[in-house]
């Protein structure tokens, strides 16, 4: 009812490229900053913060990340958590290595290591397309993983391979409790999905979608696949980076290669697949639904355990968990390849009309 | 004669070959300056694979392409595009997850300017462009009357308004030569005679060059000053309609060997 889009009028074309352009959406976004920066800080319980809030920001980076490239541009790729991991080890070694660094400029630079990698492994994508290059990712994932585990130098030759993080306060965030932990990764969060959003109602994010739609149309109009492809490669690894050094230093406080294995990678393929490929709402609601899930079948599983008096066998839940996971992936892919996001979309498109149908 | 004027599009001698199958053999016609041309010809005739041989897409195994003057053997699709030619293509290729305004809107991606980083800032040069090139691309959908369209996703367009918004995109380029590959196949007469008047409206009004191909022959006869007749590969005619029509070749081409009694 009060969702209505009569009466706004756009009187000019600066106005009409806003980046939220209903008057509505733009009053519920700045309401949810204001929750998510003054309110949450206040009142969130630490176990929120780290085990829900944190996490399932970096993710939805992450996310964000692959969908550029998958869901935009076009470009299968199991490789995220290898450029995540890039981006922590990255990260962590300039600390080490580069006396005084800011830690900010340290994860820019993380981003960008990840993103010139990025770049050379997304080289292929210019020859072969689809299920080859998903292929090729994948070889991506395991040299990277690979290389960081047997060249001591990346893990500082750390007789594990697991190495705790320096303490660090990029812009004064102090990265060592919970709500400034938080804080930070929310100001990182929101500032590159801005970014992102902005890149997509231009010129490269057009580009971009032109070469996923019909790459020889494209080529036709004068866009040059070789510049589209090579930096959705590019923009997507540096958020994937940063995402990593974020998820090193924000969220489990250690770097080691095998955090970032394959089963990251799905992860974060899952969540742009229910949440939406070509989305970028899409990657934070997949990302929550991802991080989330867990949770409420932990909560559902020991709710059961109470009641009925019975216990469950160890590690079943983590194995429901698959399973559902398994489940949900194939009715998207069958039912609704745009993910959870297209579903909001329809309800919205319904409710500014409601209660008529058409 | 008109001959004093140098033609915009000289093709000369043009061979091209698919393994042994030739599909183009030894073809040569130019193309003036604000004209509507026509390549017609029956099923395999190789009308597409000129097309993509004028715009870059395939590559001549002989023969060259002088365009405004200038001699090339080869050119990229991209290299075309710069150029001034745009196209549109026998099945739609249309961006279809994207909308008609943001398809129209990337005809005219080589006009932007601004950088990787502008545009992530949505700062200065970037954000100005966008506010230009809109109004632009809204000229050609004004035009094209897409206004009711122009935030839809074109997967969700009928077939005939594709057609259309493809047009469009083409045009949005503000293309020399126009290359239009079937561009009324598959639509009813009413929706043929609005695509012959947006064709015959962008020539007259913009002066565009057109190069068409187009299998309904009354539309053919009535548009186009002049046209090329192909078959198997080969050029059997060109010229002006009227002479095309009674040229002994064309019609054996079209209706099969014909006794005539003479």
């Amino acid at each position: 009812m009060f969702y209505r889009l009569s009466g706004q009028f756009r009187t000019s074309y600066y106005e009409d490229n806003r980046l939220i352009g209903e008057k509505l959406e733009r009053t519920v976004f700045i309401a949810t900053m204001l929750v998510a920066s003054i309110a949450i800080p206040l009142v969130a319980s630490p176990y929120l913060l780290s085990a829900v809030l944190i996490p399932f920001l970096i993710f939805s980076l992450a996310a964000l990340g692959l969908n550029i490239l998958t869901g935009f541009a076009g470009q299968v790729s199991f490789g995220s958590a290898a450029f995540m991991a890039i981006g922590a080890f990255a990260s962590f070694n300039l600390l080490l290595r580069v006396p005084a660094i800011p830690s900010l400029l340290a994860f820019l630079l993380g981003g960008m290591c990840a993103s010139a990698i990025g770049v050379l492994f997304g080289l292929p994508s210019l020859r072969i397309r689809g299920f080859y290059l998903a292929a090729s990712t994948l070889a991506t994932q395991f040299f990277i993983v690979w290389c960081l585990s047997k060249v001591g130098w990346f893990t500082n030759y750390a007789a594990s391979g697991v190495i705790t993080v320096q303490h660090v306060a990029p812009l004064g965030f102090a990265l060592d409790n919970h709500v400034s932990k938080y804080l930070f990764v929310l100001v990182v969060v929101t500032t590159l999905t801005v970014v992102a959003s902005n890149l997509m109602r231009s010129n490269i994010g057009r580009s971009w979608m032109s070469i996923r739609d019909m790459d020889v149309a494209a080529e036709v109009i004068g866009i040059n696949p070789l510049y589209a492809k090579l930096t959705a490669f590019a923009v997507s690894a540096f958020y994937c980076g940063i995402a990593g050094a974020l998820y090193s230093y924000a969220y489990v406080s250690t770097v080691e290669p095998d955090g970032f294995s394959l089963d990251l990678s799905f992860k974060i393929l899952f969540m742009i697949i229910i949440g939406g490929l070509g989305s970028i709402l899409g990657s934070f609601i997949g990302a929550a639904f991802i991080v989330l899930l867990p949770i409420w079948l932990n909560v559902f599983f020991s709710a059961m355990e109470h009641f009925s008096g019975l216990k469950a066998p160890s590690g079943i839940t983590s194995n429901v968990e698959l399973i559902i996971f398994g489940g949900i992936i194939i009715v998207f892919l069958v039912v609704e390849p745009h993910g959870l996001a297209r579903l909001w979309q329809r309800a919205k498109e319904k409710l500014q009309i409601w209660p008529l149908s058409h | 004669m008109q001959n004093a004027i140098p033609p915009l599009l000289q093709l000369r001698g043009i061979s091209l070959r698919f393994g042994g199958v030739a599909a183009l053999a030894n073809i040569s016609f130019d193309v003036q300056e604000h004209e509507v041309r026509a390549i017609i010809g029956p099923n395999g005739a190789g009308k597409s694979s000129m097309l993509n041989v004028i715009n870059g897409i395939y590559c001549p195994q002989e023969g060259e392409i002088v365009f405004n003057g200038e001699k090339r053997t080869r050119m990229s699709t991209r290299m075309a595009a710069a150029a001034g030619f745009a196209r549109t293509f026998q099945n739609i290729a249309l961006f279809q997850g994207m909308t008609v305004l943001e398809n129209v809107v990337a005809g005219r991606n080589l006009k932007f300017k601004a950088s990787l980083l502008e545009q992530a800032v949505w700062f200065g040069r970037a954000r100005r462009e966008e506010a230009a090139q809109r109004e632009k691309a809204e000229e050609v959908i004004e035009f094209m009357e897409l206004e009711r369209y122009r935030k839809k996703v074109v997967s969700q367009l009928p077939y005939g308004l594709q057609k259309r918004v493809e047009l469009a995109r083409a045009l949005a380029a503000e293309p020399r030569i126009l290359l239009l590959d079937e561009p009324m196949a598959g639509m009813n007469a009413e929706e043929k005679r609005e695509m012959c008047r947006f064709i015959l409206n962008s020539n007259r009004r913009d002066g565009t060059t057109i190069i068409l191909i187009e299998h309904d022959m009354s539309v053919v006869m009535d548009i186009s000053d002049r046209i090329v007749v192909l078959d198997y590969g080969r050029k059997i005619a060109d010229g002006q309609p009227k002479c095309v029509r009674d040229n002994d070749e064309v019609i054996r081409a079209y209706l099969g060997r014909s006794e005539r009694v003479g």
